[in-house]
């Protein structure tokens, strides 16, 4: 594996299937009583959230301690970041504390990138701006084979704002780097022109797609001001795309409804689909720990890349 | 200042003015060419062996951004035209978008005061078309005429309305060979643009500004430069569509000239997607097609010149996320070489076509009669001379004062070796005299 | 490359052992651990062997020790990692590990750290099909199927039929490259 997780275009599909086999077995060790492992003992990682996300923040955190591993959180709310100091500082500072990993979220594209000029240890991009969110990718992939015992061949649709989403970039490179079938489903508006460079499909009636699908994946569609410059209400969008119960009868048995959360009830999907057994929504919280823990391992349980280049 | 006696021997003189590219001596003294040719040759003369070396008129450069006065973290007029000598520059003209902006006849007077004292390079300032380029009202163009200036432009905005467009166009034909540069941009269809917008720019999930926010634009100027019989120059051209439109109104007898950047002559938005900073421009790099039809405009004429858009910014600026570094690249140390890279190298042009893009033409459209060519005695001895085959890698320090290049980590051809300055050589042997 | 052990002596091997635990531990209470990846297969074939003796199921798990290795950032990647399934809970069981090969002793120093972990054993036991020497640590097995010396940097692999098609155990000649399955044997 790389030297960072930045992007899904830097793992291979054999380093997918090692990551989720590895996730299968940290998975198991959230089952026992003691939930922590040695394995990385001695090593700091480093929580640097620039965007409020408790959530994602405390899987990671979650994540780092079951490995034995110290953990820093810095998050944007009450450091010196909102006064004025810059992102390089901070990355600086982090490296002087010994950090040999960075979480990072942050909501400008390309921050990670910036960060692995400033420092020497891995990172790990938990979300940036709307470029990418890899982890996020890997444990829905983690939970779509689990289900349904494969990703090759799946059929997959992405619904809702494909165009401010990076979840939706990371799973459409991560499912069709495995072999999955993708449709972006969404208004006109809010799917990039140039998609199916991607090597998906398209489509703007979900109707049409739903009854062919192993997956119906739902992104948040968020209803601020300048969002709605891109479809003319949420009552239209509402009637378009979203997930009713009509709607979910017309999806084939035994298909998935997931949702990187948080949900806007009503919107893109209604309250009373959310809590369907068709729904794994809450498996994906629990497999995002084991996710994160296996990439914490296998970045960090090698020898550091420039011991590796001088041994 | 005159300097000494010199004589560069054996050099292949390309003076695209004076129809002449052949090996030849050149002497140079009392700041004026006082001969060229096989019988050049002064007893007194410091002999320069440029066997091998090519020496062409001094470099002139119609779009540059030396930051002073306001903005002297970034560049100013001393270190700009020491970086400009550097590239083999004796004549650059810089933006009207200082602090404050060079709108009426004082400012333009306290950049070219600062220039003189540098004496580095011969400066000629652009005035703003509108008052404090806000678009609305014109500045006073006339007293800026009468102070020298011949180019305005509102660069880093574009004029918002035709109407305005077309009262600057119309009002600036009452004097002599004054020019209209504009920065063409659709400001509605630019929100935030980080990047240019195709595949790409959704990949790496940043803002984008399609071409047709150049295209639109360039098209409304061209119309408006049509109707009104006015001298338009477009800065900076991006994009495939605006060459062709710039090939046709040329075609129609539109008084228009263009201009390309060594950067769009070289990159192409797959090059940002390491998210480098120093890539962030404006306008952005755009597609391979794009790229591709501006080596032809340079080639077929259709582009007059190269002009570097030389746009210094500190070194904190641009350590920052991608979406809040400014935009710009440097340009002037490396503009001769990359010309030399990625266009004469592969054969797109050849080497007198490339110095009339950087020298010849430049100085007609500045009216910088001084430089330019043609190289014959009793001229002024505003030269460069270059090695067009040394190989050499771009990193930073560089001779300006900041250090946001595009092109550093990449490795080009043709090393400036001698820049001589109104007789006087601003640089020697590759580095600055002073 | 020699032959240690041929399929034969894998089966008199395994039995002898069976024998031996059956003999010295009460049944009662007892579990089998191997540790991944060839001790499982050993541990599953000492239960059925006892299962005949003395018609008693001993349950069985398999334990990967990869979290507990004493080396983890010091190999150029991450070590491979396997599964982890013991049926039963460990606390007050007898638990008799089981092991391909016993080497410098690391391997077992991680099981015993990931067994207590998991539990409180009351007692633990060794079982190991081969005993190679060259301990670094203080360990020692209470089963060995074969002692055999060896140098240092020789390489002893035990083929289970499970995995490898055949029975048996081989030394070869050593380099001093260790693959990430020797280290810490």
């Amino acid at each position: 594996m790389n030297e960072h997780l930045l992007s899904m275009h830097d793992v291979t599909a054999d380093d997918v299937v090692r990551i989720l086999d590895t996730a299968e077995s940290f998975r198991e060790v959230g089952t026992r009583v003691i939930k922590k492992v040695p394995a990385l003992r001695g090593r700091t990682v480093v929580n640097l959230f620039f965007e409020n996300s408790t959530r994602t923040r405390i899987s990671f955190e979650l994540a780092a301690k079951r490995l034995s591993a110290d953990v820093i959180n810095f998050s944007s709310s009450g450091s010196s970041v909102s006064k004025g100091e810059s992102l390089k500082d901070t990355a600086l500072t982090l490296q002087a504390m010994g950090a040999d990993a960075i979480v990072i979220r942050h909501s400008s594209s390309g921050s990670p990138y910036q960060l692995t000029k400033w420092v020497r240890g891995h990172v790990l991009n938990a979300g940036d701006g709307t470029h990418e969110h890899p982890t996020q990718a890997l444990l829905d992939l983690y939970t779509m084979r689990e289900r349904l015992g494969r990703l090759e061949g799946l059929h997959v649709a992405i619904v809702g704002d494909v165009l401010h989403s990076r979840v939706a970039r990371s799973l459409s490179f991560g499912l069709v780097k495995m072999g999955a079938e993708v449709t972006l489903v969404g208004p006109a508006t809010l799917i990039p022109p140039d998609a199916p460079a991607w090597g998906v499909q398209v489509s703007h009636d979900v109707d049409a797609v739903l009854p062919k699908l192993d997956v119906c994946y739902l992104l948040r569609v968020q209803t601020e001001r300048q969002r709605l410059e891109y479809f003319p209400s949420v009552r239209e969008y509402s009637r378009l795309f979203g997930l009713n119960r009509a709607r979910v009868d017309l999806l084939p048995e035994g298909s998935l409804i997931m949702h990187p959360g948080p949900m806007n009830r009503g919107v893109e999907i209604d309250s009373d689909v959310a809590d369907l057994p068709q729904s794994v929504i809450e498996d994906q919280v629990t497999n995002g720990i084991a996710v994160r823990m296996a990439l914490l391992y296998l970045l960090l349980g090698g020898r550091a890349a420039e011991q590796q280049e001088g041994a | 200042m005159a300097g000494p006696e010199l004589l560069f021997r054996g050099a292949r003189v390309v003076d695209p003015a004076g129809g002449r590219d052949a090996v030849a001596d050149v002497l140079v003294r009392d700041g004026v060419v006082a001969g060229v040719g096989p019988d050049a040759g002064s007893a007194s003369a410091e002999v320069i062996d440029a066997d091998g070396l090519v020496l062409a008129p001094g470099l002139v450069d119609v779009h540059t951004h030396l930051r002073e006065p306001g903005f002297e973290h970034k560049e100013t007029v001393e270190t700009g035209t020491r970086a400009a000598a550097a590239g083999g520059y004796t004549a650059v003209a810089p933006m009207a978008n200082t602090d404050p902006i060079a709108d009426d006849a004082s400012v333009i007077a306290e950049v070219r005061a600062a220039a003189a004292r540098a004496d580095l390079a011969d400066v000629f300032p652009v005035g703003a078309i509108t008052q404090g380029l806000e678009g609305e009202t014109l500045a006073e163009i006339g007293a800026m005429v009468a102070a020298g200036v011949r180019v305005f432009s509102d660069d880093g905005r574009c004029v918002p309305t035709a109407r305005i467009l077309r009262n600057a166009l119309t009002y600036a034909r009452a004097f002599d060979d004054v020019v209209i540069a504009e920065h063409c941009e659709d400001a509605s269809l630019s929100i935030g643009q980080q990047m240019h917008e195709g595949i790409v720019s959704y990949s790496l999930g940043l803002a984008g500004q399609p071409s047709a926010a150049e295209d639109a634009i360039v098209f409304r100027d061209l119309e408006v430069a049509r109707l009104t019989g006015g001298r338009l120059h477009v800065c900076h051209l991006s994009t495939a569509g605006s060459v062709e439109l710039v090939r046709r109104a040329k075609a129609d007898g539109v008084r228009v000239t263009a201009e390309v950047t060594p950067h769009h002559l070289t990159f192409t938005d797959e090059d940002l997607r390491t998210y480098d900073t120093n890539r962030k421009v404006n306008p952005p790099l755009r597609s391979a097609e794009d790229r591709d039809a501006l080596r032809a405009g340079i080639a077929d004429g259709t582009i007059d010149v190269i002009a570097t858009d030389h746009a210094p910014h500190a070194v904190e600026e641009k350590e920052a996320e991608f979406d809040r570094a400014p935009h710009g690249t440097i340009g002037l140390e490396t503009a001769l070489a990359v010309a030399l890279t990625e266009l004469v190298v592969p054969g797109h042009v050849d080497l007198p076509r490339a110095i009339e893009a950087l020298s010849t033409t430049p100085a007609r459209l500045l009216g910088a009669r001084d430089h330019g060519g043609p190289i014959e005695p009793g001229r002024p001895a505003n030269l460069v001379v270059f090695d067009p085959a040394e190989p050499w890698a771009v990193e930073p320090p560089f001779v300006s004062k900041s250090r946001n290049s595009a092109f550093i980590g990449r490795t080009l051809t043709g090393r400036v070796r001698y820049t001589v300055r109104r007789g006087e050589l601003t640089v020697s042997e590759g580095k600055a005299t002073r | 490359m020699s032959r240690i052990l041929g399929p034969d002596d894998v089966r008199r091997a395994l039995a002898r052992i069976a024998h031996e635990i059956v003999e010295r531990e009460p049944t009662d209470g007892l579990l089998l651990v191997g540790i991944a990846d060839r001790g499982d297969h050993l541990a599953l074939r000492l239960a059925t062997e006892i299962a005949r003796i003395e018609a008693v199921d001993v349950p069985v798990g398999v334990l990967d020790i990869t979290f507990y290795r004493d080396d983890i950032g010091l190999t150029a990647e991450a070590p491979e990692v396997h599964e982890t399934r013991i049926p039963v809970d460990v606390s007050g069981r007898t638990v008799v590990l089981v092991d391909d090969v016993l080497f410098t002793g690391r391997t077992i120093r991680a099981a015993m750290d990931a067994l207590m972990d998991l539990g409180r054993p009351r007692r633990i036991r060794l079982a190991v099909l081969v005993d190679r020497g060259h301990r670094e640590l203080p360990i020692r097995a209470d089963f060995v199927g074969k002692n055999v010396p060896t140098s240092r940097g020789d390489d002893v692999r035990v083929m289970v039929s499970e995995v490898d098609g055949e029975d048996g155990a081989v030394v070869e000649d050593g380099t001093e490259t260790r693959t990430l399955r020797g280290v810490g044997s």
